[in-house]
């Protein structure tokens, strides 16, 4: 087998592999953030404890209710979607009138309830959930192992992102959305329900975290923290890809899981830290962010 | 900041008249007495812990308050300050005072590159720049020798003053910590109703027009914020020599939302909220303390009935009713 810089090409391949599950993580959360973001202008910090809510339903829905995995992904993110709904129509929807970091600033309240609430249910230590009967196993590719539920999260994120890109991007419903980011009033004017669109918009934003929490459950342990440091660095890929485009938003969340997993292989010391010392680099070069627009 | 947000600041907005406001002599004078007595009264160590937070939200104040810039991040400044300064008096065996100012120092380096970084962006992105660059200090902290990772730096010894108090004394160290806070809060005091404070809320209130008229605003934002991580950091190396550790919940982003939540609870832009926040906080987390998780249950719930029906806070709404800024 040939190697390269002495690395050899199972640790190089397999640290990738691992870098685009995280980024397919942070693609599908930046993406959420984005989406949000645009038709709220807020913040929303307890992202990382609706994924973790996604999570730990699906686990509840196999152990306590026998529903299978694949129920759970079409289920889960409808019902924590719900719980959104309930969370904009009954608090955020108070703020609008306010500055941005209000919204920052309760949400991420919310965020410590929520963790703190399943904290009491469920301490700290993690939850196992086992990997669907249909994607145990894997393929030997010659210079790797590829796990096939690991092939699937990455296979489903990018459907799921370049399925929202196309609604917001290509479908009439995200032109109004689009319009409805750009000037709200002016599309009220022409008949269309602004409000109801952002309580849905928000829905919908939550509903991709908590997506992305039942295909993270298999993967790491389910437990009350999962969320809490994850979006923390999917703040950093936002800021880095700036939240003004959906395709920006989705290429830097794999784009730097990538690069997160070349430093594992390179300069593994350094690669808790990667994301930020990329951000810093992009706040001195571009601060707009890569795909950012100038406000 | 926009126009719409201006009523959560009226108490700094209002101008004041020439000169030290009577009724502000007058509660630093008596917020000083009750201080004098309380460790007579209270376990030193608790109001000790109380005056350090003190600190703490009145810098993240100077900074979300007066210059209208919330950080997410400043358990960077608190937690880095703690660990030099319980380095530096543990393994470099160093006296009090010169671990403290090194930690404080720091705290101020510190301070410089992640605020002349974060000031790069607006809003929102400021407070989630701030927030990840202090991730990027905890990781170091956890990673880092020096640190004891998960263990922290435990046993710090308090040594002696100057060479000459023993400040492993509850009562001496107390007067000392006292000093320091209070010399904190005054000096706080100082900088908001100095000229360069009046540009900080014209700033704060319009950035363009400040612009306009001639000030470098980004030199002035840079200031304060290495001004509030410095005081910050003050807080965090005091906090070291009383508990006599250092551990990573102090660079720890929750420890971060701990301070935005006692500077919003107490009254953002007032001058004594952040004490009262701090005070009403710390008194709960020591009142819940065998309640586990339900703390954070509690503190997200404050949180967000703060930010729904009491943008204000504690001295915001005190301010309003006796018609005066506190």
């Amino acid at each position: 087998m040939f190697e390269l810089l002495g690395i050899p090409p199972q640790a190089l391949f397999g640290q990738l592999l691992l870098g685009l599950i995280n980024g397919s993580f942070y693609a599908l959360l930046s993406l959420g953030l984005a989406v949000i973001f645009g038709l709220l202008n807020i913040i929303n910090f307890s992202h990382g404890a609706q994924y973790m809510m996604g999570a730990f339903l699906a686990w509840m829905g196999l152990t306590w209710l026998g529903i299978p995995y694949w129920g759970a992904l079409v289920l889960v993110p409808i019902a924590v979607g719900a719980t959104g709904i309930v969370i904009e129509r009954l608090m955020i929807s108070r703020l609008y009138q306010l500055d941005h970091l209000y919204g920052l600033l309760l949400t991420f309240g919310l965020a410590l309830v929520i963790q703190g609430l399943f904290r009491n249910g469920f301490g700290v230590s993690g939850l196992p959930y086992s990997i669907p009967p249909q994607l145990n196993g894997g393929q030997n590719l010659g210079f790797m192992f590829l796990p096939n539920y690991r092939a699937w999260v990455v296979l489903a994120s990018v459907v799921v992102c370049f399925g929202t890109w196309f609604a917001i991007e290509r479908t009439r419903l995200g032109a109004y959305l689009r319009a409805a980011t750009e000037n709200p009033t002016l599309v009220g004017a022409f008949g269309i329900n602004v409000p109801r669109m952002i309580t849905l918009t928000y829905g919908f934003g939550v509903a991709l975290a908590a997506f992305a929490g039942v295909l993270a459950a298999p993967i790491y342990s389910v437990n009350p923290n999962m969320g809490a440091d994850l979006i923390i660095v999917v703040f950093a890929v936002v800021v880095i890809g700036g939240m003004g485009s959906i395709l920006g938003a989705i290429l830097t969340g794999f784009g730097l899981g990538i690069v997160e997993g070349l430093t594992k292989v390179f300069y593994p010391e350094a690669s808790s830290v990667a994301i930020f010392v990329i951000m810093a680099i992009v706040l001195l070069v571009k601060p707009a962010g890569l795909f950012g627009r100038t406000a | 900041m926009s126009a719409s947000t201006e009523n959560t600041y009226t108490s700094a907005a209002q101008a004041l008249p020439i000169g030290t406001p009577r009724h502000h002599i007058a509660i630093f004078t008596a917020l000083l007495l009750l201080l004098l007595v309380a460790p007579f009264v209270f376990y030193p160590v608790f109001i000790m812990k109380i005056l350090c937070f003190a600190l703490f939200a009145s810098a993240l104040n100077l900074l979300l308050g007066f210059g209208g810039l919330l950080s997410f991040g400043h358990a960077a400044f608190f937690g880095s300050a703690s660990y030099v300064t319980a380095h530096a008096a543990k393994v470099w065996g160093l006296t009090p005072e010169v671990s403290i100012l090194l930690g404080t120092a720091a705290a101020a380096c510190l301070g410089l590159v992640i605020g002349a970084l974060a000031i790069r962006r607006q809003g929102i992105y400021f407070a989630m720049v701030t927030l990840a660059f202090a991730q990027m200090v905890f990781f170091f902290a956890l990673q880092a020798p020096f640190t004891g990772g998960e263990d922290g730096i435990q046993a710090v010894p308090r040594g002696n003053l100057f060479g000459l108090l023993p400040l492993a004394n509850d009562m001496v160290l107390y007067f000392v910590v006292l000093a320091i806070v209070f010399g904190g809060l005054l000096a706080i005091y100082r900088i908001i109703h100095s000229p360069f404070g009046q540009v900080l809320k014209a700033i704060r209130d319009n950035e363009p027009r400040s612009i306009s008229l001639g000030y470098k605003v980004n030199r002035y934002k840079l200031a304060v914020f290495v001004m509030s991580a410095t005081l910050a950091g003050l807080a965090g190396a005091t906090k070291a020599l009383v508990f006599q550790l250092a551990s990573l919940t102090d660079v720890y982003w929750t420890m971060s939302g701990e301070v935005v939540l006692m500077t919003l609870l107490g009254g953002m832009g007032t001058i004594f909220g952040p004490f009262v926040g701090a005070a009403v906080i710390v008194t709960m987390q020591n009142y819940f303390a065998g309640f586990g998780a339900w703390v954070t249950v509690i503190q997200g719930t404050i949180f967000v009935i703060s930010v729904l029906l009491f943008r204000e806070g504690i001295v915001g709404v005190l301010s309003r009713w006796i018609r005066k800024p506190l």
